[in-house]
Order: C-alpha cells, then structure tokens, then sequence
C-alpha cells in the first residue's frame, strides 16, 4: 500500500472510529486516484458518511492514516483547512445559503481569498463575475441568478451546491447521496453533469440509487460494517455474494 | 504564667498539706474577709485541702461574689439578697444565721485569678461525691482546665471509681493533670498518649501550654502529638468542608433538577425554571400560613403538606406555559429563552404584586431545626434533610424515566418525535407532561429552599444562572451528570471559600465553568455521536 | 477599497436613516439651545438627556444586532461591554473630580480615600488622559470580548450553550464588581462627576454636545455596521448564521469571522456604555446585571433583528414605553415588559422593520407579477390584431 501513496490523490490506510464502543469505522483502507469517479454503496450505518466526516475533518480518527495528495496528513487539520487544500464535500441534505440569492451563493463559494479583510474589501472583478455565469451555466440555473437559495426546488437545491463545489475549485469532490429524492430526470441530469465535472477532477459519489450507479459505469466500492466488503466494477460487486447477503438482499 | 504559679503555688501547699487538712475550715472561711488575693488564693487552696464536701457551697459563693464579712467580729458569711438587708447563711453548717443591713457586711472582694483557684479547687472536692454524674463533671472540667494539685486528688478518685465511663473520664483527666505536674518523664510520655488519643482543640491547646514549660526530652512527644491531633483536626475540617460542599450541592441539584428535564430531556431553555422555584416556596408559605390560622397542630406536617401541593401548583403552571407559549416554539431555542424570560417577569411582577416586595417568613418545623455532632462534624438538621431529599427526588425521577411508561414515552419522543408519534404517542401531550413534570421537581425544590434561603419574589433569578451552570457542566440530557455536576459544583465552591471568599470564589468556579466548555463543549456526560450534519 | 466599502454601506434605507439621525444630532441641541423656554418647539434639558440616553442604547442594540441578527450568536452579555466602556469613562470622570471630592484628596477618588487606600491601583493610571480614557473605551470591551470568543468560537461553542456563558461571564463581572477590593467603588459605583474635558457635565451647553456626539457616534457605527454586512464579508455572515458548517467547508475560517464580529461589536458597545454615563451621572454594578442585557435582546427583537434599523427603532420605542410605564405605572411595566417578550417572539419573530420589509417586498413581487402578466396579456392581444389595440385606446 505505502507505493501508492505517493501518487494517489486520497489514501487511507487502517482507519479506525468508534462512538462509546459502536465502531463505526473498523480500519477502513481506501485510495481514490487522480481524476478518477468513485461510486461508493453500502448498508445504513456502513460508516459512510463517517469516513466522509473524517476525510473533511470533522471527526479525528481513533487510529489509521489518512493522506492527500500524496504528503498531505488530513488528520492533522480542519475542516476550513482541508477545504482550502481543495476537497469540496456536498451533504447529503441539500445545505445551501437560503436567504442569499444563487449568484451570493456562488460568490461566496468562489475560491478567492477568504481572510476577514480580503472578504470585507471584496470586490467583484470581470474575471470572478464570468467564473460565475460559467457555473450557471453548468448547473443550468442561469435563469434563477437573482433568486433566493429558499425558494430553489429541491433538486435545484441540489444542483446550486455542486455548483458551489465547483466554484470552490477542488481537486476532490465527495459527494453524498446526490439523488436522494430527485425525479427521474433529474437523476439522469445529475449523472450527466457529475461525469462532465469528473472529466477535470477526482469524484466519490456515495450512493444507494443502483440505477445511478449504473449510469455513472464507473468502480465501485460496497462498505459494511466499517470497512470495504469488495471493489470493481459494477457488475463484479453485485454479484459478490458478500455484497448479496449484507446490502442487495438475496 | 497563671496556670505556672498557681500550680508551684499549690505544690508548697501540698507539702504541707496533712498537718492543715485538720484545721478548722471555719477559721479559714472567716480569714478570708481580711486577706488580700494572694492569700485568699492560698485559704481557698487549704479550705479545699479538707477534702470536706460541706465547705462545696460556700466556695461556690465565694467564686459567685457573695460571701460577706460582718464588720462586727469579722465573721464571715453567705450572703443572699432579702430586700435592704441580706439573709445570712453559715459558710460550713449551711444554717441561717439571720439578717443584717448591708452597711454592715463588707463584701468578700473576688478577681478572676481568685475564681480559677476556686474552680479548679471545685473540680477537686466534687470529684468525691456520690453522685456519678457530678463526678464525670467534675473530672471532664479537670480535663478542661487542669491542675497540677488537682492530680492526687485525680488518682486517689480514680482508684476508688468504679463507673466506666467516669474512670475513661478521669483517666483523661489525670493525663492532662500529670503533664504540668513534676512527675517522672515516662509517666508523663503516657499522658501525652492519651491527651493526642483524645484529640480537638482543647486538647491541642493544652498540649501547646505544655510544650513550654516542658522537659527537653518530653518536647518531641508533644510535637508529634501536637502535629497528629492537627492532622486529625484538618481531616475532620475537610470532612465538614465536604459536608458543606455536599450540602451546597444538593440545594444546587434540587434547584437545576427540573432544568435537567426541561431543557435536558426536551432541549427547552426555560429561564422561568427559577420562577417556578419561587413559586414552591411561596406555595410553603401559603400552606403554612393556612395551617397557623386553621390547625396549628400540623405545623410539624406543613412541609409535607406543601410538597404535593407545590408540586400540583407548579406544574400546573408549566402546563399553561407549555401549552400556551412554548409549543409554538419547538426547533427555535434563542426564541424559547426570550418568551420564557417574558414569562419569569410576569410571574416575579405577580408574586410581588400579590404577596409584597418583601421577605416573606417560612417556619422550619421542629424536626428540621437544631444540629447535632457526628465526630468532628457539626450537622444541622435542615441541610441533612435537604441533602436526604435531593437523592430522593433524584432517584424519583431516575426511576420515572427509566422504568416508567410514562417515561419511556417522554424519551421515545424526545429521540425521535416522527417516529413516536408515527407509533401512536400522543406527542403534544407526552411534551405537555414532561415540562409540567419539570415544572413541578422544580417546585418541590422551591419547598426545600424556603426552608434555608428568603422567600421573595427575586429567589428564582438567585439559581437561575447556577442550574444552567450545572445542566451544561453535567453534560445535557444526563440526570447523572446533573447529579454529579452539582455535587462537584458545591464542593468546589466550598474548598475555594475558605481561601479566596464566598464571591470571589463563586467567580472562580465560573471563569472554571467557563473554561471547561471550551474544553466539552457537551459537559461532562456528553455522549459522543456521528457527527451530525449542520 | 475604503470607499468601496463605504459605497455599498449607503444603501437607500441606511442613507435616510444616517440623515434623519444626524438632523437629530443637529436640530435637538438647536432647539434646546437656541430657542427660549416658551417656544413650543423648544425642547427642554430632561426631555434631551431622556434622549440621549434612548440613542446610547439604540447604538448597544445595534451592537447586539450585528452578532445576533447577522452572525446569529445570541450574546446575553452584552450589557458587560457596554458597562466596561462605562467604567473606562467614569474613572476618567473621577480622574477629573480632583480635589473637590468629599475629601479633598487630589489623586485619589472619595472612596478610596474611604477605604483607606493609600495609592492609585495600577490600572487606575493614565485614566486622568482623555485620550488615554478613550482608547481603553474601545480596548477593554474589545480586548475581553477578544478572548472570552478565541475560546468560545475556536471550541465552538454555538446556540443557547454560547447564550449561557456570555450570560455566566457578565454575571462573574457583576459579582466582581460588587467587591469593594477591585477598586472600582463597589456597590456604589463610580458617581459625582464634575467635569469633562473642562467643561461641566451640568451644564446645557455640554448636555447637548453629548446628545449631539450620541447621535453622531450611532450614525458613524451605523455606516460602518452597514459596510460590513454589505460586503462579501457581510455575506459570510449571514452564512455563517444559517449554515455554519457549509461555511466551513467552503474554506472560511467560522472561528475568526465570529471573533472579528464580536469584537466589532463589544467595541460598539463599549462606546455606547461610555457616552451613557457622563449623560445619566452614574455607572454601578448594577449594568453588568443578566437581566440588562436580556432586555437589550427584546430592544433588537421588536425592532427587527438583521436589519440595523430595526434595533435602533426597537431601543428607542421599548425605553420610550418603560419611561411612560414606569411613571404612570409603575407595577405595570415588568408585565407590559414580559407580555413583549412573548408578543414578539410568538407573532413578531421579524420584528417591526422585519416585518414591514417583508409586506413590502411581497407588495414589489406583487406588482411584478402583475406587471409581467399585463405585459403578455397585451403581448398576447398585439398578436391578436390591431382592432382591439384601437378599442383599447
């Protein structure tokens, strides 16, 4: 494992977290590679939104490592650090700015200086202000700049926080459940533009939608019970009887 | 110095002693209108020396100022007022002996020096008597003030005593007596053992006069002696400091106990929780002023009385608040803090408008006042009871969430209201239920503090600020942590008096608080969790 | 990059709202000054310090305003900084008695003097310097607020539990400065100023200077409240208060946004607190009381809170109403008081200002949507033909 961290984007290697004696995480290893889209699948209480908490630096692992790009030990920082190293990370619950309109949204999502003084003197330049409409574009809320996060559909919502993720510039984007509660076409719309963002930067999808996953064709990793039950294709980890027994259901 | 002189006085005497002892006491008695103090010191030392019980009350007068000479023929008597004159009593007979005006007595002059020899030479003569319980005094105010001359007089009672528990008093006497007198060292080592076996401050005291005058040889017993009777004395000081501590804790868990349920369990901020402390004890006064006026006999029953009804009062209460405020404010808690301080004014304003601005006074029933000793500990009655009642309504409550139904009820929904209600509970009336239950602990708390604090209408803000402290340094949601957080609160409180005051102290365990939610920011007894989004 | 910042801070509603309140700070001390006693327009001397001490508070509101109504950090001890900034300007106040206390003594204040106090305390020093006295206005508030935030934000600390402490905190002080050993007079507090900066705190003449510096002071820190959340700074603000942790993942820095707010705003306080006492004579213990700065929650409350104006509205209305109620009513006020405190947050959450802006952009949306149906409607009647344009004509 050590000869892949060097090159690989995120490793993690034997991370473990327990929560008074419940191990939500049992030495979980995981290597996502440059520009590479993962999907990730699994049971409730797998620990995927754990390893996500921990990836982002919101909960400090009991044991285990965890690198960025390479060099970078995660578990040493915060959350406004690892956010600024360049990992973007969209809830599962849509949480965008609801009294601020798309355009604010975005504007602040806009990876530029965020010190107290650079952000109080801030003003907006030709160069930020077609990153936006680029963005706008690309989440097709154009329409919508002058609206507040509130009034945004639920899959609008959903949307206008990947498109803050992509203001942020990371190069690794973790995304939980995406389209939860999203009609159909939007969940063929989503799977679209996450594959058009993955073009530029690394992506992990966590999941429960199979349909999704089968649209995205990308590999797959199945957790349970805090660490990887199998890896591969789509195709491979559904037909895994581990994967079967513990999350498919026979 | 006194005790040095009087007791080399005494030694001479006691030299001569035997040839004195036949001299008629009555002599002496009339010998003592014409001396000065120094030699009334050395007749009140002879009188005693006759061993004769009868010259008891004369002494007794004598120490009391009313002993007389006749001018006449230097008689000297006991003399008590009978309008102008004096009635007259024989110092040894104990026989009226008439009346004279007091123009013709002149009066016996006492000083405190004088007194001391009297008493000590009291303590001497009454050892003697037949009756037991004036023999145990008699040797316990040797123990508290002894004599070297004392001493014979200690070992030949001693030898004759047959009580157990006057000869462990006279043993203890003697100790204390033989350690000024001129003694053997080894005899003296003894005595030094059991003075340090009796221990406290009086003992300590004696020790520290002792170490003094004492033989080189003899100090290093003294010292250590000395030192263990204060190691002793210190540990019974922490012991009561912790009592204190412990007390002070209890009155904390009584008043932050419902908090712990409102805003534990529930989550409400409720800033009227000191109100309705204010309200139980108001409820106290209210019962007991009907009870004075209508059935003075259950006085003694007043707080009994009171529990159930505050209780009933205050929950009530609660229930109109819950129903009419709170519930509109469920998921909104900054607001929930502001309708509930709205809510603590009206009822201040109330309660002032109703019963005055002033103290109102609360009786304390007969079982509830008084203290008694426990060792070194000084124990009132009234902290006891408060200390037994707070692990009551703390085992209570402990049992009606875990074991109750009802309680079930209360953490089925405060888990996961969808859920519970989904599954047939009645959440809106189980939430009505568990503030007015919170509502009520905290007016039988008011019960319990009427008893040791002023009953006004500002008594809840008084705690308000304590029971928050004490829910968030516990740990929310955890009714042992409140327990434990408000124990460890008073008893800090109470180690920090004694060194830097009461207020400044009370600072300090703030700033402390302060501090440690910086450290936990979910108390104590925070259960750790998945981090939960937003 | 200043007058960026000072730009976007005059929005329409903040530019009337300055203006009405520098005519304000003109026109009351002319009126009081300049017209005799019998002109009807003529304002006596209690009515003007009656209102200058409604502006000192308008301007904690507005303080308290900037943290609960736009970062959303419910401070309950408020009231501790404005009482700092008081104290800072009574001990200069008290520097300045000299030697014409009750005992003469040229350095040290009537009550230490009672206390048999030999020197100045330390931190008693420099306060005989105006400019001295002025900076430990701002620096005081400012430098507690500092760090009782760098651990409270840095362990975030967030919600009601933040609530309590600040509340424990002003408590501590208030207990603190009840004790005659601090040195800041006890239970008395610091009181019988005789002059400021040479001129008497008696005097009409300097009676209305304050007023007019009360009114001036709460416009400059409206600009500068209204600069800061107009910009993008501002914005993070807002963010912060309705999603934190999205904030955080962004990159921002939660911590250090909420402490530079909170110092902002303690030093607001501060000043409000300062400008109170030469204006009322007194400051006690008694400011630091939990209670004082719960009230000033309700000022912002029934104002508007996250709209600056609101709160400055909200202190003047709610003091003017407890002036009125306590002198014709006076058991009537704590129920009128605790009654607002329910009315408000049960019917009012946004507030006087709050809620008129929401009727009236709801009216604008309104008539929009009107607007943009008028437009098709005649869209749809230009296709239809020329003969129903004539009719319409």
């Amino acid at each position: 494992m050590s000869e892949t961290k060097p090159r690989s984007l995120l490793y993690l290697d034997g991370v473990s977290v327990s929560f008074d004696g419940f191990k939500a995480l049992n030495s979980l290893s995981f290597v996502v590679e440059p520009g590479e889209l993962r999907a990730i699948i699994g049971p409730n209480g797998a620990g995927k939104t754990t390893m996500m908490d921990i990836i982002t630096g919101k909960t400090r692992p009991d044991s285990g490592e965890v690198f960025f790009n390479g060099e970078i030990d995660l578990t040493k920082k915060d959350e406004a650090d690892i956010a600024q190293l360049g990992i973007g990370r969209k809830f599962q619950k849509p949480t965008v700015f609801e009294s601020h309109t798309v355009w604010d949204n975005l504007e602040l999502a806009l990876n530029r200086k965020r010190g107290v003084f650079s952000t109080l003197f801030y003003r907006l330049t030709a160069e930020d202000k077609a990153r936006i409409e680029e963005i706008l574009e690309t989440i097709r809320l154009t329409h919508r700049k002058n609206d507040l996060g509130a009034n945004l559909s639920h899959g609008q919502k959903q949307w206008l926080e990947i498109g803050m993720l992509l203001a942020q510039e990371p190069k690794l984007l973790l995304v939980d459940e995406p389209v939860a509660g999203m009609t159909d076409a939007e969940t063929a719309e989503t799977a679209v533009l996450l594959k058009e963002i993955a073009k530029s930067r690394s992506v992990v999808v966590v999941e429960h939608d199979m349909g999704f996953i089968r649209d995205l064709g990308v590999k797959v990793t199945c957790l349970a019970e805090g660490s990887v039950l199998a890896e591969g294709s789509i195709d491979f980890v559904s037909n895994d009887p581990k994967v079967i027994e513990n999350y498919l259901g026979r | 110095m006194l005790i040095r002189f009087i007791s080399l006085f005494f030694l001479i005497i006691f030299a001569v002693a035997p040839s004195m002892a036949q001299e008629d006491a009555r002599a002496l008695f009339d010998a003592l209108g014409k001396a000065n103090f120094k030699q009334a010191e050395e007749l009140v030392g002879k009188i005693a020396s006759t061993g004769d019980p009868k010259v008891v009350p004369a002494l007794e007068a004598f120490a009391d100022g009313n002993l007389y000479a006749r001018k006449s023929d230097g008689a000297v008597f006991i003399g008590t007022a009978a309008g102008a004159n004096l009635a007259l009593t024989d110092p040894m007979s104990g026989e009226k002996a008439g009346e004279e005006a007091k123009g013709a007595l002149t009066k016996v002059k006492v000083n405190n020096g004088l007194r001391r020899a009297i008493r000590s030479a009291l303590g001497g003569l009454t050892l003697l008597s037949p009756d037991k319980a004036i023999r145990m005094e008699a040797a316990q105010s040797i123990l508290k003030s002894p004599s070297a001359d004392s001493l014979e007089l200690v070992e030949t009672a001693l030898s004759n005593e047959t009580d157990m528990a006057v000869k462990a008093a006279l043993e203890e006497a003697r100790a204390a007596s033989l350690l000024i007198s001129d003694r053997p060292i080894e005899e003296k080592k003894a005595a030094v053992a059991t003075i340090k076996a009796i221990g406290g401050q009086a003992s300590l005291s004696l020790l520290s006069t002792a170490l003094n005058s004492a033989d080189e040889m003899l100090k290093p017993d003294i010292e250590a002696a000395i030192k263990s009777i204060q190691d002793t004395q210190s540990l019974w000081a922490m012991a009561q400091n912790i009592w204190y501590g412990l007390s002070l804790g209890s009155v904390l868990l009584l008043a932050a106990i419902g908090l712990a349920i409102t805003f534990g369990v529930m989550g409400i901020i409720n800033m009227a929780h000191g109100e309705m402390v204010m309200l139980g004890a108001y409820t106290t006064f209210v019962v007991q002023e009907i009870i004075r006026n209508s059935a003075p006999g259950l006085f003694d029953w007043s707080l009994a009385i009171a529990l159930p009804v505050a209780f009933l009062v205050t929950g009530a209460v609660g229930l109109v608040i819950e129903r009419g405020v709170i519930r509109f404010l469920y998921g909104r808690p900054l607001e929930t803090l502001l309708a509930t301080w709205g809510i603590s004014l009206i009822l201040q304003q109330a309660v002032r408008s109703i019963f005055g601005a002033n103290n109102r006074e609360v009786g304390n029933p007969s079982w509830m006042s008084g203290a008694f000793e426990l060792g070194g500990l000084t124990i009132t009655w009234n902290r006891l009871w408060i200390v037994l009642f707070a692990m009551v309504v703390f085992a209570f409550l402990l049992f009606l969430l875990k074991k109750t139904p009802m309680g079930l009820r209360m953490r089925a929904v405060t888990q996961n209201r969808r859920m519970a209600s989904s599954m047939g509970i009645r959440t809106p009336w189980v939430d009505a239920m568990t503030f007015a239950l919170g509502s009520g602990i905290a007016g039988i708390a008011g019960v319990a503090l009427s008893q040791i604090d002023n009953v006004s209408p500002n008594l809840g803000q008084g705690y308000i600020i304590d029971s928050f402290m004490v829910v968030v340094f516990g740990g929310v949601g955890n009714l042992w942590g409140t327990l434990v957080g408000a124990l460890s609160l008073g008893i800090l409180n109470k180690f920090l008096e004694p060194s830097v005051g009461a207020v400044l102290g009370k600072i300090l365990v703030l700033v402390l608080i302060i501090l440690f939610i910086q450290k936990r920011p979910r108390g104590l007894f925070a259960l750790k969790g998945r981090a939960v989004e937003a | 990059m200043i007058t960026g910042f000072l730009i976007r801070a005059l929005d329409r509603n903040i530019t009337v709202a300055i203006a009405v309140i520098l005519a304000i700070a003109v026109l009351v001390p002319a009126s009081n000054l300049l017209l005799s006693a019998d002109n009807p327009l003529h304002i006596p001397t209690y009515i003007m310090a009656l209102f200058g001490k409604y502006l000192c508070y308008a301007l904690l509101a507005l303080a308290l305003d900037l943290v609960w109504g736009y970062c959303g950090i419910l401070s309950l001890g408020h009231a501790a900084f404005f009482a700092l900034g008081g104290y800072a300007m009574g001990m200069y106040l008290m520097r300045q008695i000299g030697s014409r206390g009750v005992y003469g003594d040229p350095v040290l204040p009537d009550f230490m003097v009672f206390l048999n106090w030999k020197e100045l305390p330390w931190f008693w020093h420099g306060f005989d310097m105006f400019w001295f006295a002025m900076i430990m206005v701002l620096v005081v508030p400012g430098l507690l607020a500092f760090i009782f935030g760098w651990f409270a934000f840095r362990s975030r600390v967030n919600g009601v539990y933040l609530s309590i402490i600040t509340q424990a905190m002003t408590y501590a002080l208030l207990l603190a400065f009840f004790r005659n050993d601090m040195g800041f007079g006890g239970n008395n507090g610091l009181t019988d100023f005789k002059d400021i900066l040479g001129f008497s705190v008696q005097a009409n003449g300097t009676r209305a200077v304050l007023f007019a510096l009360s009114a001036i002071m709460l416009a400059l820190c409206l600009l500068i409240a209204s600069g800061i959340v107009h910009s993008k700074f501002g914005k993070v603000l807002v963010g912060v208060r309705d999603a934190e942790s999205r904030v955080r993942f962004l990159g921002f820095r939660v911590e250090n946004i909420k402490l530079f707010t909170f110092v902002v705003s303690a030093m607001m306080a501060g000043i409000s607190g300062a400008l109170f006492v030469p204006q009322v004579g007194i400051i006690n213990p008694g400011e630091f009381a939990p209670a004082n700065s719960i009230e000033v929650v309700i000022w912002t409350a029934v104002g508007g809170r996250g709209t600056l104006i609101g709160p400055i509205i909200g202190a003047v209305l709610v003091n003017a109403g407890k002036s009125f109620f306590t002198g014709a009513f006076p058991d009537f006020w704590l129920f009128a008081l605790g009654a607002l405190f329910i009315a408000v947050t049960l019917f009012l959450p946004k507030g006087i200002v709050g809620t008129v802006a929401q009727y009236a952009a709801s009216r604008k949306a309104y008539r929009r949507a009107q607007a943009t149906e008028a437009a098709r409607e005649a869209a749809n009647q230009a296709e239809a033909g020329p003969t129903s344009t004539q009719a319409a004509e």
